[in-house]
């Protein structure tokens, strides 16, 4: 059986013919071919897939993409205008916050959904936020500078 | 994942009736459990009813020295909550302390309670705070709920609807989580109210469980020190990679203790 969804997706309305069972993320990612998205464990615990839903960050590997008919739905294509890089994406180069790269566009997400309700995170509250992120390259230390200054380039 | 049908519910009896019909569906809530447990091939249900557009189970309120929180609030809306930080901040804390940022933007209080994880956080809270569960046809009261590993007391396709807390006059819940998951290895929510002390113990057996010992202990004198001297057996105790049996027996009294320190 398959359904239609509809849904907004990097502000176009966007529809598509699915299954019951297709994952967001595969939705995102195949049909729609927006590859900035990655499933890293597919288990929900490493959050490689982190995409905003109504505003929140949510796991689109444990989404049902149905679940997300009608909803607003934006990923780490959307960030970027007109090639200038958005101030999280610019604080995680500056900062050496990534170095293979796999798990950034998951970390930009989150952080983003972090700032949106706590525009100066301390410390604490970034590595506490990032708990859902798995990096295995960094050590995380340079990604939470680079979420710290993301955030202030941000207030500024 | 192998093949459903998918449908969304537009009311609690539209849910309740198309469970009904199938015979084999399952409900869906926040699908934090839900959905790994369809990817992983450990359920194949004909039907998956999707909750999402049922707004009278979303929602908080207080009223009569409850809060009664609706079956498909998420965890970050309890957590955030003002009125259930004022009235019950344990539970605000618990909430907070479960999973992830983004597990707890979609994963919901009805759905966990409904899965019974032996290692989930809200049972603790449940019996902890002696809360009263309301279904579609019935309430059930914390003591009765939770049965067995994965069991509750829910019949095929009854709807957790909402689950009302009694405000006490002190409570806190403390957990040794693993640090992966952040479920609970051991967790301890402790309370007092008009009715008595309740210690209910998360993540150490099978299911949810009180410490009677520990109750009575502390009805007499409400102070860490009357929990520190209280163990629990470990025979019967959860064993995995993380801990073992005696591990999580001993984990029992230092939460409990640290519990009621926190409750002050």
């Amino acid at each position: 059986m398959t359904l239609m969804v509809t849904m907004t997706l990097n502000g176009e309305s966007v529809s598509a013919e699915v299954e019951g069972r297709t994952l967001l993320v595969q939705l995102i990612r195949d049909h729609f071919r927006l590859t900035g998205t990655h499933v890293g464990c597919d288990t929900s615990q490493c959050g490689a897939c982190v995409v905003h839903m109504n505003g929140q960050s949510v796991k689109s590997c444990t989404v049902l993409a149905v679940q997300a008919d009608g909803a607003q739905v934006s990923t780490i294509e959307s960030l970027a205008e007109n090639g200038e890089l958005h101030p999280m994406q610019q604080a995680f180069k500056d900062n050496h916050g990534l170095q293979c790269g796999f798990c950034t566009p998951g970390m930009v997400m989150s952080a983003l959904d972090l700032v949106a309700n706590n525009p100066d995170p301390s410390e604490a509250e970034i590595r506490d936020w990032l708990e859902g992120n798995l990096c295995r390259c960094t050590g995380y230390h340079n990604i939470v500078k680079s979420i710290a200054a993301g955030a202030q380039a941000m207030r500024s | 994942m192998y093949e459903f049908n998918y449908r969304r519910a537009s009311s609690v009896f539209d849910a309740v009736s198309s469970s009904d019909q199938s015979g084999d569906a399952s409900y869906l809530a926040g699908g934090m459990t839900l959905i790994p447990v369809l990817k992983f091939r450990l359920a194949a249900p004909s039907d998956v009813i999707d909750l999402a557009d049922l707004g009278e189970l979303k929602g908080i309120r207080t009223e009569n020295g409850a809060v009664a929180i609706g079956a498909m609030t998420t965890h970050a809306e309890v957590a955030g909550s003002a009125e259930v930080r004022q009235a019950i901040p344990a539970l605000a804390d618990l909430a907070e302390s479960i999973g992830d940022p983004q597990v707890r933007n979609r994963g919901t209080i009805g759905g966990s309670i409904a899965n019974a994880d032996p290692a989930a956080d809200y049972p603790a809270a449940v019996v902890g705070l002696g809360a009263t569960v309301h279904t579609n046809s019935r309430t059930i009261g914390a003591d009765d709920f939770f049965t067995a590993m994965f069991e509750t007391a829910l019949e095929p396709g009854e709807l957790v609807t909402a689950v009302s807390f009694p405000v006490p006059d002190r409570a806190a819940y403390m957990k040794f989580p693993n640090p992966a998951s952040r479920y609970a290895i051991v967790g301890v929510m402790v309370s007092q109210s008009g009715d008595g002390v309740r210690v209910a113990v998360t993540g150490a057996g099978g299911r949810v469980f009180r410490v009677a010992e520990m109750e009575q202990a502390l009805a007499a004198n409400f102070v860490p020190e009357a929990v520190a001297g209280i163990s629990v057996s470990a025979e019967g105790l959860n064993e995995d990679l993380h801990a073992s049996p005696e591990y999580r027996a001993h984990l029992v009294t230092v939460m409990a203790r640290r519990a009621v320190a926190a409750a002050g």
